[in-house]
């Protein structure tokens, strides 16, 4: 046997132990990207992936350690700025009949598109009345989320895609930044809970008429795929919207019909009224 | 004409196997070997092929486009969950990697960048590698990073057989250099007899 499928055998012994010591479950993740996540945390420890099941049993602070490295916190300001633009301009007015708006951003990351978010909520002049949930299993990225710290390394394409997003005032406007970070304003970070929740097995915990989730479902196979729509279509108010990544694919919400599309273009659906 | 069985590989080693899926990689200079390439592919052509490309952001949403221009072959940019089909070119999307899972359907991730770069070369080969073992063919053309060359040794371990173009003739040397410098390259040759060896494979 070659050994790519003994690799393939480890890992399904590995993710089989880290169900069953500490639940979670990683068994329902696209294979290759996964592979080559669990390969990497392999080759950092320089075991093989077998190796890696006692550290994972029995050394309780290299856990942290795997979902870091499982999970992938990568995030952007104003990533596809066209989006942002959509949702500013398509959905952030129809928030405005509410009175108290929740907002959740599933798998944020460390942060940067939650706080894209929040600018534009400001300038939209809803962030007074909006509580924004932002959530995540990878608690050392939630830790930097929090914080709202960011290397100015980037400061020049995000302010562009600020700018290309429909920025109305200045991205400088939201910061304060020495040579090498810049921190988001406290009166946006106060704004943002962010929290630990896992959608492989938590439940819906607040009402909210908007979700971003963007770049997390890529990760997941079609059953988790459809199993996180539903949690989504079931935490949202009646016709709150859902605003996925630019290169999903559409196939889980065509075939479970809980969403209909807002702005396809976009990746932005509704809640479906009746489901047939 | 869909070819509709993929052979399973037989036992002799050595022996011409057809292949399920040519992977290609390039960066600089990519756009006009590919066409070289692809546009000497017959429409009866009955392997995937699948491309990553590092060209301008800007400019890679076009590529399927231009290739499809003088392409026989149908070309369009991978879809995530989408399944590979026989005699179809598939381009990486812009800022995702490109992977092929084991049942040789599509995803894409926006995983940290692999060699400064994503889409990355090594990435797809790594898992076409698995995708497709002993059926698949690895292309490394033109190029100014070393990205592919890992994966070029990916697609040799699993079997697959591999192709880099000649460095002299290239546009950029850099990328054929790093990848035959791995001593994973089956092949060495400028780019006619580079896609002949494809055209065997058929
Ligand atoms: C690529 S990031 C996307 C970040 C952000 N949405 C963006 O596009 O900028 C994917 C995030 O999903 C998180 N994630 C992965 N599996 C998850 C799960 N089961 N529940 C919640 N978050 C998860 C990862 O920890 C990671 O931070």
């Amino acid at each position: 046997m070659d050994e790519s499928k003994i690799q393939d055998i480890e890992i399904g012994l590995f993710l089989d132990a880290l169900y069953q010591r500490y639940d979670y479950d990683f068994r329902n993740y696209a294979k290759a990207s996964l592979k080559r996540r669990v390969l990497g945390l392999a080759a950092a420890e320089r075991l093989s992936v077998a190796e890696l099941i006692p550290l994972v049993l029995r050394r309780e602070d290299y856990l942290a350690e795997v979902i870091a490295q499982l999970s992938v916190p990568v995030s952007d300001m104003y990533r596809d700025p066209p989006v942002f633009k959509a949702l500013r301009e398509t959905v952030l007015p129809l928030l405005q009949t509410y009175p108290r708006i929740n907002v959740w951003q599933a798998g944020c990351a460390t942060g940067e598109e939650v706080y894209s978010l929040a600018i534009m909520l400001e300038e939209e002049g809803l962030l007074e009345r909006t509580q924004i949930y932002a959530t995540d299993i990878n608690d050392s990225a939630l830790h930097k989320a929090e914080d709202g710290i960011f290397p100015v390394h980037n400061l020049a394409g995000f302010e562009k895609n600020y700018k290309n997003a429909g920025g109305k005032a200045e991205f400088a406007d939201y910061y304060v930044a020495n040579a090498d970070f810049f921190r988001i304003y406290k009166r946006l970070r106060q704004k943002i809970v962010f929290a630990h929740h896992n959608l492989v097995s938590d439940g819906v915990f607040c009402e909210v008429q908007l979700i971003l989730c963007r770049n997390v479902l890529i990760y997941f196979n079609d059953e988790l795929q459809k199993r996180v729509l539903e949690l989504f279509y079931n935490s949202l108010v009646r016709g709150g919207f859902l605003c996925l990544g630019t290169r999903e694919s559409l196939r889980s919400i065509e075939e479970q019909r809980l969403f209909a599309p807002h702005q396809a273009d976009c990746m932005i659906f509704h809640k479906n009224g009746v489901v047939t | 004409m869909i070819a509709s069985s993929i052979p399973t590989a037989g036992k002799a080693a050595s022996a011409h196997r057809t292949a399920a899926a040519v992977v290609i990689g390039c960066s600089a200079g990519g756009l006009d070997a590919l066409h070289k390439v692809l546009d000497a592919f017959p429409k009866e052509f009955a392997a995937t092929v699948i491309i990553v490309a590092h060209i301008a952001a800007d400019s890679v949403n076009l590529l399927p486009a231009l290739l499809a221009k003088t392409c026989r072959l149908a070309v369009s940019e991978a879809r995530e969950r989408e399944p590979a089909l026989p005699g179809h070119v598939y381009v990486a999307p812009p800022n995702y990697h490109l992977l092929i899972e084991p049942n040789r359907v599509f995803a894409l991730s926006v995983d940290e960048r692999v060699c400064f770069v994503r889409p990355s070369i090594d990435v797809l080969f790594h898992s076409a590698a698995d995708a497709y073992g002993e059926q698949l063919v690895g292309v490394i053309l033109t190029g100014a990073n070393n990205d592919g060359a890992e994966g070029l040794k990916a697609v040799k371990a699993a079997g697959g057989f591999t192709l880099v173009q000649e460095p002299s003739g290239a546009y950029a040397d850099t990328m054929p250099k790093a990848a035959i410098a791995t001593g994973a390259a089956d092949k060495v040759l400028a780019l006619p007899a580079l896609v002949a060896e494809i055209l065997n494979r058929q």
